[in-house]
Formats: C-alpha cells, sequence, structure tokens
C-alpha cells in the first residue's frame, strides 16, 4: 500500500538513476556530436510520451493532436529566437527592416501585434506554458463538459492537428508558412548553432526531461492518479462518486499539453527550426506510437519507446524510404493486437522474471546486480 | 405549498416522475416516498423500469417531467457530483469497481475527501483515512483482501466492495441494484446481515429479483410493472396481490 503512495517507490527511483546514467554519461560519452544531437531531437518527442502516457495510458484519452501543443510550445520559442535573429543590423537589407525575414517577403511591413509580447524572454516561457495550457483548457472544457469523448475525442483532435497545420501553411506571412520559422541564431547572444551549444542544450534537456519523469511520477502516485486509472476503467463509477469527471479529463489533457509544449520548445532549441510538418495528423499519430510501443503505462517505457522507434526510423528511412511508413504502421498494428503494455510490458513479463532467475541464482555479490537490473526497468507495474 | 410542507417528512419523495425514451414511456408517472432508515424494495420483472427509477435519482437520466426531492431538495436539475455531495450513493447493476486498482484503493477513492482535482493531487493518505478504509473493508468482510487488486475478487465480493465504496461516502441514502445478483446462498445471508447493519442510520433503496432476499430485509416493497407501481406495501400484502402474481407468473 504504502508503496503505491510514496512519490517515488526503490524500482522507480533505480529506473531514473538508470535513465539518468544513460542519458547523462553513458549516450555522451559513446556516441559523436551528430549523433547525441539526433538523440536530443528524439528526447523532445519522449516529453510528449511521458504526456500520453498520463493522458491516454492512465487517463484513457486519446489525443491523436499532440503535435499542436508540440507546435505550439516550438512555435513560441522559434518566434522569440526569430526575432532575436531580425535585430535592425541583420536585417539591413530588408525593405522594412527589423521584422523577420519571412515578413519582409510577403510584403509585411510591420511586426503583427501578436509578435511583439515575444521580444521578451520571460514572456516567451510563460507562453510556451500557457499557450498550450489555455488551448487545451478550451478544447478538453469543450468536448468533455459535453461528454465527448474515446474515438470522437481522438478526431477531433486530428482535426484540431490538421486545421493548424493549414493555417500555419495559409498564413506565410504571420507564421513563415511551410518552410516554418527558420535560421534562428542565438539566444540572448549565445549562437545555439554551435557543436558545444548542442552539446550543453543537450544536457539541459535531459534536465528538463528528469524532472518531467519526476512530475509524471508524482501525478502518478497522487490519489489523481488513481483517479485516472479508476476513469478510464469506471467512467460512470468515478462520476457516482462525487466527482466531476470532465474537470478530471482536462486536466489530464492540459498536462499532456504542457509536456508536448516543453518538447517543442526545445527542439526548436536544439535543431534551429520549427515548421508545420511537426503540427499534423502523421507526426501527431506518431508520437503516439512511441508512446504505444514503448507502453503506455510506462512513463520509462514511453522515453526508451520513443528513442528506439526514432532510431529505427532512421536506420531504415535511410536505407527504405518508402517502406519506413509501412513498417511503423504494421508495428504499430503488432503492438496494440500482441503487446497492448508495448515493450515495458515485454519486459516485465518476459525479460525481468528471467533476469532476477539468472541473477539470482548466483550468490552474493550478484545480489545488488539482480536488484539494480530487475527495478531499473521501465515497468507498467506500478499502474496496475 | 401544502405539498412542500408534507414532504419534508420524508428523505427522499418522488412524485409524478416520468421518462420518455423517444415516445417509450420506462417511468409512468410515478410516485412514492422514502422514510429515515427505512430499507425500501423496488421489484418487478424484467425491463419494468426499476434500473431506470436509480438513474433518474442519481442524475445520470434527465427526466421528462416530475419532481425528486431529497431532504426538501430538488434533485432534478442537479448534476451528478452535486447529488453525491447532497447524500446520495448508487450501486450499478453490474459492479462497478476499478479493476486494476487494490480494494484498498478502490475504497479511498470513494473517501469523502480530495474530490476537486486539486484536492486530489495534495490528498495525504492518512491515518483518518486508512482507519476509516479498514473498518469500511471489516463491514464489507473484505478486511484481509484490502491489498489484493481488485480484479481478483470473487464476484459476490465485488458485489461488496461497491457497497463499500457507497458507504465511505457516507450517504443518507444508499441505492443499491441488485445487490445479491451472482451470489453464492451464504454470501446472501451475509449481504442481508451486512444491509441490517447498514440500515442503522442510512436508508436505503434497494432493487432486487430474489424474493426470498427482499423478504428478509425489506420494510416495505414497491412493485414496479411497465414504469408504473403496480402494488406496494408489506411482502405479505404484495406477495399475495393477484395483479402482482399475474405479472409474476406472465413472465
Ligand atoms: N437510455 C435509454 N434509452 C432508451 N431506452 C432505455 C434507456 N434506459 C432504459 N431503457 C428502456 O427502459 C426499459 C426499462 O429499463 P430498466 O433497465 O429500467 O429495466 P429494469 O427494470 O432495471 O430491468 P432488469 O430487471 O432487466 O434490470 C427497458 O425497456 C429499456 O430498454
Ligand atoms: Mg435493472
Amino acid at each position: 500500500m504504502s508503496e503505491n503512495t510514496r512519490f517515488f517507490n526503490r524500482s522507480e527511483l533505480m529506473a531514473l538513476a538508470v535513465l539518468a546514467l544513460l542519458l547523462v554519461v553513458v549516450l555522451p560519452l559513446s556516441l559523436d556530436v551528430f549523433r547525441l544531437n539526433l538523440v536530443a531531437k528524439y528526447l523532445t518527442y519522449a516529453f510528449v510520451a511521458i504526456g500520453l502516457v498520463l493522458c491516454w495510458g492512465y487517463g484513457g484519452i486519446l489525443s491523436l493532436g499532440q503535435g499542436v501543443f508540440f507546435g505550439l510550445g516550438g512555435y513560441c520559442m522559434a518566434m522569440f529566437l526569430k526575432l532575436e535573429a531580425s535585430s535592425v543590423a541583420n536585417t539591413k537589407i530588408q525593405s522594412t527592416p527589423g521584422i523577420p525575414d519571412f515578413m519582409d517577403w510577403n510584403q509585411l511591413t510591420q511586426l503583427p501585434f501578436f509578435w511583439k509580447p515575444f521580444h521578451s524572454l520571460t514572456f516567451t516561457i510563460v507562453a510556451i506554458f500557457a499557450v498550450p495550457a489555455i488551448f487545451a483548457f478550451i478544447v478538453g472544457a469543450a468536448m468533455f463538459k459535453r461528454r465527448v469523448g474515446g474515438v470522437y475525442f481522438a478526431i477531433i483532435t486530428q482535426a484540431i492537428a490538421a486545421i493548424l497545420t493549414i493555417l500555419i501553411v495559409g498564413q506565410q506571412g504571420y507564421t513563415g508558412g511551410i518552410n516554418g520559422i527558420t535560421d534562428l541564431r542565438t539566444l540572448k547572444g549565445w549562437d545555439i548553432r554551435t557543436d558545444q551549444a548542442k552539446f550543453i542544450l543537450y544536457f539541459v534537456e535531459v534536465a528538463f526531461l528528469l524532472a518531467g519523469v519526476a512530475v509524471a511520477l508524482f501525478i502518478r502516485h497522487s490519489k489523481l492518479g488513481r483517479i485516472l486509472v479508476a476513469m478510464r476503467e469506471k467512467e460512470d463509477r468515478v462520476r457516482f462518486s462525487g466527482y466531476s469527471v470532465a474537470n478530471f479529463k482536462i486536466f489530464a489533457f492540459c498536462i499532456a499539453a504542457v509536456f508536448a509544449a516543453v518538447g517543442g520548445a526545445l527542439f526548436t532549441l536544439e535543431v534551429g527550426f520549427m515548421s508545420p510538418s511537426f503540427v499534423g495528423i502523421v507526426p501527431s499519430i506518431e508520437m503516439v506510437i512511441y508512446t504505444a510501443v514503448g507502453g503506455r503505462l510506462s512513463v520509462f517505457g514511453a522515453i526508451y519507446g520513443t528513442l528506439i522507434v526514432n532510431f529505427a526510423k532512421t536506420s531504415f528511412s535511410e536505407s527504405f524510404p518508402e517502406l519506413w511508413l509501412f513498417g511503423l504502421g504494421a508495428l504499430f498494428i503488432a503492438v496494440v493486437l500482441a503487446f497492448p503494455n508495448g515493450l515495458a510490458g515485454l519486459w516485465r513479463d518476459y525479460v525481468q522474471p528471467r533476469l532476477d532467475a539468472v541473477l539470482l541464482r548466483r550468490p552474493g555479490a550478484a545480489k545488488w546486480a539482480s536488484r539494480q537490473v530487475s527495478e531499473s526497468v521501465p515497468d507498467g507495474a506500478a499502474a496496475e | 405549498m401544502v405539498i412542500g410542507d408534507v414532504q419534508k417528512d420524508f428523505l427522499l419523495a418522488v412524485e409524478g416522475l416520468t421518462v420518455s425514451f423517444d415516445g417509450f414511456k420506462a417511468v409512468n408517472d410515478l410516485s412514492f416516498y422514502v422514510d429515515e432508515n427505512e430499507i425500501r424494495v423496488i421489484i418487478g420483472p424484467n425491463g419494468a423500469g426499476k434500473t431506470t427509477v436509480l438513474d433518474l435519482i442519481c442524475g445520470k437520466t434527465e427526466a421528462t417531467s416530475g419532481s425528486i426531492k431529497f431532504r426538501g431538495q430538488e434533485l432534478t436539475h442537479m448534476t451528478p457530483n452535486q447529488i453525491v455531495l447532497a447524500g446520495v450513493g448508487r450501486k450499478f447493476q453490474t459492479p462497478s469497481i476499478y479493476d486494476d486498482l487494490t480494494v484498498f484503493e478502490n475504497l479511498e477513492i470513494s473517501y469523502p475527501r480530495g474530490r476537486t482535482v486539486f484536492g486530489a493531487l495534495t490528498f495525504k493518505r492518512d491515518a483518518a483515512v486508512r482507519d476509516r478504509v479498514e473498518a469500511v473493508a471489516e463491514t464489507i468482510f473484505l478486511k484481509d483482501r484490502l491489498h489484493t487488486s481488485a480484479e481478483l475478487l470473487s464476484h459476490g465480493q465485488k458485489q461488496w466492495l461497491e457497497i463499500g465504496m457507497l458507504l465511505i461516502q457516507e450517504p443518507a441514502l444508499l441505492m443499491l441494484d441488485e445487490p445479491v445478483a451472482g451470489m453464492s446462498v451464504s454470501e446472501r445471508v451475509k449481504t442481508a446481515e451486512l444491509l441490517h447493519g447498514i440500515i442503522k442510520n442510512h436508508s436505503v433503496l434497494v432493487i432486487e429479483h430474489d424474493m426470498k432476499f427482499v423478504e428478509d430485509i425489506a420494510h416495505k416493497v414497491i412493485v414496479l410493472h411497465q414504469g408504473r407501481i403496480l402494488s406496494e406495501g408489506k411482502m405479505e400484502k404484495v406477495k399475495n396481490d393477484p395483479k402482482v402474481i399475474e405479472v409474476y407468473l406472465g413472465h
């Protein structure tokens, strides 16, 4: 009992330590800057996946539009960086100096009003959290108060992803259109394009990710986490036990949105641009697939799932670009049909018991090791 | 407001309650009154509208017309959670418990504290919670199963667990939809014992098919048929009512 209410039980603490070791020590020491930067990029999606574990895995609310929030966070960051890159000195040759280049190309002569606050870094940071949270709140309130749920909700989130993409692409002068916001250079004068900057940003991101894991585990182990699980199973029972189910769903959706937005903002910093190709239906679905493959009940599983699927994607799509989408689709179907708890579930059911068996047979010295290995694992057990 | 004054004496006063599903009146001009600390049983053939009556009271279904007063408070326009806060708890016909949580966690979720989002985030499992959960678990015969996953309980135990989830809410009125369905004979006896304990400080509205069980527990019985009251009163009287005999033999 106490196991489940403490904010981290021992196995989760171990899993967190192993994850930290992997991301802070092992990967930076073993990968070159290019590969490490790939990991950094993939990890930005892991934020989305953690959000989906809370919202979809625990709460049962499937959103197929998380790209929207990833994009909102990413665009907020990109707007700030773009304004910094568009100083009058940098844009002398434009017909209107001091505004982003794409605005100039689209005959804008003035910075649109909603761009102006993004001169401030403080405002930008607040916006990265607040904009997606408010947007998710509005969508969530509109849907969940009317008891729209399940497949209908998923379809509506898809529609929102499609609409936002069309809006961004169509309003080229305000958003940079299909190309997105590119040519980002410095953050408060610090050049973010150098290898060294990318190296530092990687560690910043890992710090955010580990903090995000802690927040997710805190929610999971709070009573709210148990209510999410209860709601997923017997929504009416929760409702007729005196809870406003809609409010809890709105909360779960908002939290997932904020996670996605933080990932998006870090993506912009790491990769140096943001474009509508991360907002639409396809990326949104891909993010759900990462979560499903990793295990939708496991925060750690979702992170490993995201990394593994993305590495597979990179290596496959280099050699067989057309086949990748089929492969991804097949992977998703296989996971849904055969391994509903994803890699984390497989690990828990097959690998971990065997590891335990092998390691426990060895006396003495292996004892500590066995504990470490067996508990370091992305496990869905905590959610069940 | 003569009627209003009369109603005050009752815990629950249902008057002229009607619900129509696309013209089909599942509950039709139904009126009945429940006293404090009374066990009232609603019986009736399948499809008589029994479950629908509970749906109407707890706010799951909206009434077409009529009134439901609970301690003088009109329930028909309140949201489900307001109705729970007012003191009405409801068990569903098929046991509705959370399979993925333990018995303890199932009960804890119904503990009446931390029901808002923020309250749930900051909820602490303190001694008061633990004691209350254990006390209720004892009442519902599940004290030694507190840390088992609810999924592993027998069907009867799941029914008890759901009753326990109501008890921990401390409602003034418990509504139980077929609480002994799927129970063994010995479980039925224990459940009757449980209900007798419960009515010491709650009113209970029970829907049941099992006649023997009804005789065991009921103060007063309502026989519902096609959304209307066919007969009402003490069990012996109802049992010998020719209209009731006809309906039950007809099914
Ligand atoms: N939401 C609804 N929409 C349409 N018809 C409904 C709805 N709820 C109930 N009904 C109908 O109302 C009638 C009464 O149903 P109800 O479930 O109340 O019966 P019951 O007395 O509880 O039966 P049982 O003993 O089988 O549980 C049935 O014919 C049912 O099909
Ligand atoms: Mg029924």
